[in-house]
């Protein structure tokens, strides 16, 4: 084995089968080692390789946050936003430009805490763009404070004797605001966490992709869990699949077990469908159909 | 490039400034429309709800101003003209985004139908109180283009304007409108789609690979992007080199901030816009912008009766401030007068500005109603003496 790996050292250098998809002159990137991003952004990479997608139609809008530095690495056309605005953002881009396929990558408190609002009415709105959500259960970027998604009694920089508020429950929260499409997996679900992706991509409608991700400099850390890589096999080995879960059963407390699944996979009308449906009806033939299919109006 | 006749109302009409603010965007090619109700600006979002599904736009209330602010800037990547509307409260919530749209370059068109201030303030009556919030309002150093109707027909006419602007320089453009012009109904002449120029957004003619967002050029600003061509570009509201990537040192800090003031400061004289009257051999220059420069009128038609050489500048363009016209008129003249509805905001340019070179002075006031004609006369007598 160890000849192979030299003679393989003197031959060119094979491409990376990522290479087509991330930004090699911004690598090596910020995260830690073993941070949950890494394999998330490496379950999304597959999973448009795997969808065979023009990737000229595909973009990907972040907000703020160690996850907001996905679009940064993503050879796409990327937009690094602003702290929870990922999502309206996207939605512009989206309606400018149906034809597209918009991602929006971010974290828990990006996504959910000061962006709630606007992933709550987009879901709402059935607008049809795909969320990845990693949560990682703490503000990482800004060194390890409290979440929204923090669990009960879990430390963080800024609630250093054990969290005391009730986190959210995503899955409930996307499901019940409006998505069509939301499934939960962890960072180590690698096969699993892909499909998931590519289901959602080709959803039509809003889908949300919660990925239960470890934090190995803070909330490993502050909470003594061991390694990022451990505490990514606590995660994964501590989930039971339950595809279809009775939704408000899969919140998630302080290492306990970790319901995974798909849990919704419905067909609904999208806020361009619906868009159009209306003016259709009130217009008739003196109404054009907006997007037309390719966006070109 | 012409406007397209399917979205110009060609005609002589009655509206108020709100609705003709929708209209001016509407000739303009403005396809996205993001907003949240406030008043006294919503009449625009109305028009626009209603205009739009026949013209090939998209309308959409969202549930906040910072995603308003938001969506337009996404829909202006995806290539499309948009805008939004707000007054007070709604433009502070605007400010991040605005300044993400600065950083962005991206060009889109934000209407502030200005009311009474701080906080709720009035809802319902005029101000002129976010004029160095427009100029300052997002954090960190830029420039701003903001310009400032007096009437419905104006209010057609700079809508249009700041959306060549905002194509021309890359950036946000402001339109400082307020609830008196807003809600004040008079003619507007609409003319035909052919009359109305429109500065449509230039795209590079480079292959993908071969160009960044940010190219150092020889123009205004480089060349835009497509979003689905390939090109596969980054932007980002970190410190970012041309290509569009975070660098986080001073050098780049100093070099992006610098690109974004010097491609309005290079530009002021084709920028600014000042309609001046009887300001040659003046004693006293009044200034004033919006509502404002109608209301001076009564006065110095009075003043000038009286044989006191009074002249007048309308301030179309607010931001960037005449800083070159004012230090000029300063050496010459006796007084300057700034008035405006709020506790002195643009008067503070004005009087920098003077350095000391002549008197001035403010007519201003907490807002809520305007002037009072007197109140301007007394005090171009006051700067006479």
């Amino acid at each position: 084995m160890s000849t192979k790996v030299i003679q393989d050292q003197t031959q060119e250098r094979e491409e990376h089968p990522m290479e087509g998809l991330l930004r090699m002159d911004r690598i090596p990137h910020i995260w830690c080692p073993t941070c949950g991003i890494g394999t998330t952004v490496t379950a999304l990479a597959v999973a448009l390789k795997q969808l065979q997608l023009d990737l000229n139609d595909v973009a990907v809008v972040s907000g703020i946050g160690c996850t907001g530095r996905v679009a940064g690495y993503m050879k796409l056309d990327s937009f690094h936003t602003t702290h929870g605005r990922a999502i309206p953002f996207a939605l512009g881009l989206h309606i400018a430009r149906p034809d597209l396929k918009v991602i929006v990558f971010s974290g828990d408190g990006d996504l959910v805490s000061i962006g709630g609002n606007h992933l709550i009415h987009t879901a709402r709105r059935n607008v049809d763009i795909t969320v990845i959500c990693v949560n990682n259960f703490i503000y990482a970027m800004t060194g390890g404070q409290v979440a929204p998604t923090t669990p009960i009694t879990a430390r963080s920089s800024t609630s250093p004797y054990g969290n005391y508020e009730h986190p959210f429950n995503l899955p409930l929260l996307a499901a019940s605001s409006g998505a069509v499409y939301v499934a939960r997996w962890t960072a180590l679900h690698i096969r699993r966490l892909t499909v998931a992706i590519k289901e959602a991509i080709t959803k039509r409608g809003f889908s949300f992709v919660e990925v239960i991700a470890p934090c190995s400099t803070l909330y490993a850390r502050l909470n003594k869990l061991g390694s990022g890589l451990e505490l990514m096999k606590f995660y994964h080995d501590n989930s039971i699949i339950r595809h279809g879960a009775d939704l408000k059963e899969v919140d998630i407390d302080y290492q306990s077990k970790i319901v995974v699944g798909k849990f919704v996979d419905i067909e609904k009308p999208t806020y361009l469908d619906c868009l159009n449906d209306a003016f259709k009806k009130k217009f008739g033939d003196k109404y054009k159909l907006y997007g037309g299919g390719n966006g070109d109006n | 490039m012409k406007a397209d006749p399917k979205n110009v109302l060609t005609g002589s009409h009655y509206l108020d400034g709100n609705h003709a603010s929708a209209e001016g965007g509407i000739a303009a090619g403005c396809k996205f429309f993001a907003g949240y109700p406030i008043t006294p600006s919503t009449e625009i979002a109305e028009r626009v709800s209603r205009r739009f599904p026949l013209i090939g736009g998209v309308f959409i209330q969202m549930e906040d101003e910072l995603a308003s602010m938001a969506a337009i800037l996404g829909a202006s990547w995806g290539g499309v003209k948009s805008m939004s509307c707000t007054s007070g409260p709604g433009f502070s919530l605007m400010m991040e985004n605005f300044g993400l749209g600065i950083m962005l370059e991206t060009p889109c068109v934000l209407t502030n139908v200005q009311r009474g201030g701080p906080s709720t303030g009035l809802p319902t009556l005029p101000g002129q109180a976010d004029m160095m919030q427009a100029r300052w309002g997002s954090h960190g150093d830029y420039e701003v283009i903001a310009l400032a109707p007096d009437s419905p027909q104006e209010s057609f006419e700079l809508t249009i304007h700041a959306f060549n602007l905002s194509e021309k320089y890359h950036m946000p453009v402001l339109v400082m409108t307020d609830e008196c012009v807003g809600h004040m109904t008079e003619r507007v002449v609409i003319p035909p789609a052919e009359e109305i120029e429109l500065v449509e957004r230039r795209y590079t003619d480079k292959e993908p690979g071969e160009t960044w967002p940010y190219e150092p050029t020889e123009g205004v600003v480089s060349p835009f992007l497509p979003v689905g061509k390939g090109y596969k570009f980054h932007v980002t509201g970190l410190t970012h080199d041309y290509r569009g990537y975070p660098v986080i040192n001073a050098e780049t800090q100093e070099t992006n901030v610098r690109r974004l003031i010097d491609k309005v400061n290079n530009h002021v004289d084709e920028i600014i816009w000042l309609e001046e009257k009887d300001v040659e051999g003046a004693e006293i220059v009044v200034m004033a912008y919006g509502i404002s420069s109608r209301v001076i009128q009564p006065a110095i038609t009075k003043a000038r009766k009286e044989g006191i050489k009074v002249g007048q500048i309308k301030m179309v363009t607010v931001w960037p401030f005449p800083e070159k016209r004012v230090r000029e008129l300063a050496g010459q003249v006796k007084s300057l007068i700034m008035v405006e509805m709020n506790y002195g905001q643009v008067f503070l340019e004005m009087d920098r500005c003077a350095a000391g070179k002549c008197q001035t002075y403010l007519v201003g006031h907490a807002g809520g109603t305007v002037h009072r004609p007197d109140d301007i006369y007394k005090t171009i007598k006051e700067a006479v003496k």
